[in-house]
């Protein structure tokens, strides 16, 4: 090792005017195969406020459970089109929304497969370095066998999982809450 | 027998390395008032690097077009203000360049006022400058930028607040837990001392290196001005998290 990784800063403000230039909140065009949904929820403060200058990132495999990336060697095809990133900016209500497919099920430690999972990134003013989390699906058997779900303290676990809509069977809601009783699970990455 | 070859190399993954003692601020820091609603509260779960922290998006030279890294470039007339040059390397911890890697930044204009709806600075918009550039690094990690110096700004954190000038970089790395959002600041800059955000990181000398350097190199003679601002994302760990020794 020779260098050392340059300290994080906070987004400040005005990140709207850096990030807004290549927001994704169209994940799969059509054509690309899988389970559709939308992904939607609050970013909320300590105080219970919605917080209005977010943004959430989010990373995911395709619906095969294969990365558009170099270095997931797994023998499935990557789809055309569909880049796996998205990139959302909260409105005044603190909401994000999303529609992408669902991703499959990718390899872990040990090459036990996870549970189906979107890595999601957030970014704000208040923040001087970014959160990660992950969202895990509802409903899902593979949930109480995943590497990293597993290791968060049971009575957390749900803060992980979104909610169907109950009005809506393709919607999925899930909030990201920085402080309190509900407090999010949070990763040290 | 052994399992296929192939899934032995799937499950192999090479992990980077935390951050150096003191070298990231904290979460909760409250001389920025803005962090003590916003940090988390509960302690944070250690996430060990699997593929889908490894991989991240990648993306490639259709995302960005010339314009978008000459910000003096962007609108019929010319902005108002110092051209300058910010120019550097994107580099790992191994000092391996991060090639082909989207950098992303936004700054103030001269006045120290950004184009964004809740800045109500009193100071002018320039109608030539948005103050917002992106670039792909080339194969051997390095960007450039030209640009308008930023001016400081006052903010409202603490009595007479003000901003030491700075440009938002924001690095997304070949891997996801590569990506780094930072500030680039000027050298000699005595708003430094007086600034929250700068001072919430412990160490020294990781506050320095986020100051960039005067590079005269770089200068166009009678146009602009330069400065050099190298960023390190994380490196690999030197050893797979798992192998496969079957």
């Amino acid at each position: 090792m020779s260098l050392l990784t340059t300290s994080s800063q906070t987004v400040g403000p005005y990140v709207k005017i850096g990030f807004e230039p290549f927001t994704v909140v169209e994940l799969a065009p059509a054509g690309v195969a899988g389970e559709r949904i939308t992904l939607s929820g609050r970013v909320v403060d300590g105080d219970g406020k919605p917080v209005n200058d977010a943004v959430v990132e989010i990373w995911q495999a395709n619906a095969q459970g294969k990365y558009a990336h170099p270095e997931d060697a797994q023998d499935k095809p990557i789809e055309a089109g569909f880049r796996g990133f998205g990139r959302c900016l909260t409105d005044a209500k603190g909401s994000y929304r999303f529609t992408t497919v669902k991703p499959g099920r990718v390899p872990g430690p040990g090459g036990a497969l996870q549970a189906p999972h979107i890595v999601v990134t957030v970014f704000m003013r208040g923040l001087l370095k970014h959160l990660i989390t992950r969202l895990y699906f509802p409903d899902e058997a593979s949930n109480a066998e995943d590497p990293v779900l597993t290791l968060v303290p049971a009575d957390r676990r749900a803060t992980l999982i979104a909610r169907r809509s109950p009005n809506d069977k393709v919607a999925l809601e899930w909030n990201v809450i920085l402080q309190g009783q509900e407090e999010t699970v949070f990763f040290d990455y | 027998m052994n399992k296929p070859t192939e899934e032995r190399i799937t499950t192999s993954v090479t992990g980077y390395r935390r951050p150096y003692f003191a070298t990231q601020p904290a979460y909760l820091y409250p001389g920025y008032r803005s962090t003590v609603k916003r940090a988390p509260t509960r302690p944070l779960v250690f996430l060990p690097h699997t593929l889908s922290e490894v991989t991240g998006p990648v993306f490639g030279y259709d995302d960005v077009k010339t314009t978008d890294s000459d910000l003096t470039r962007q609108h019929d007339g010319e902005p108002l203000g110092e051209r300058i040059v910010v120019s550097g390397r994107i580099l790992d911890e191994n000092a391996r360049p991060v090639a082909h890697a989207l950098v992303e930044m936004w700054q103030a204009n001269a006045a120290g006022r950004y184009r964004h709806a809740v800045d109500d600075h009193d100071a002018p918009l320039d109608p030539n400058f948005t103050g917002v550039g992106r670039i792909l690094t080339d194969g051997e990690g390095r960007y450039r930028f030209v640009t308008i110096k930023p001016g400081a700004y006052p903010w409202r954190n603490h009595y007479n607040a003000w901003r030491p000038a700075h440009v938002h970089f924001s690095l997304f790395g070949i891997g996801l837990v590569q990506r780094l959002v930072t500030q680039m600041y000027f050298p000699g800059d005595p708003l430094l001392e007086y600034d929250p955000m700068y001072n919430s990181v412990t160490d020294e000398k990781a506050r320095q290196r986020m100051i960039s350097s005067f590079d005269w190199e770089s200068t166009i003679p009678d146009i602009a001005l330069a400065y050099r601002y190298d960023i390190v994302l994380r490196g690999r760990d030197a050893t797979p998290m798992e192998t496969s020794r079957s």
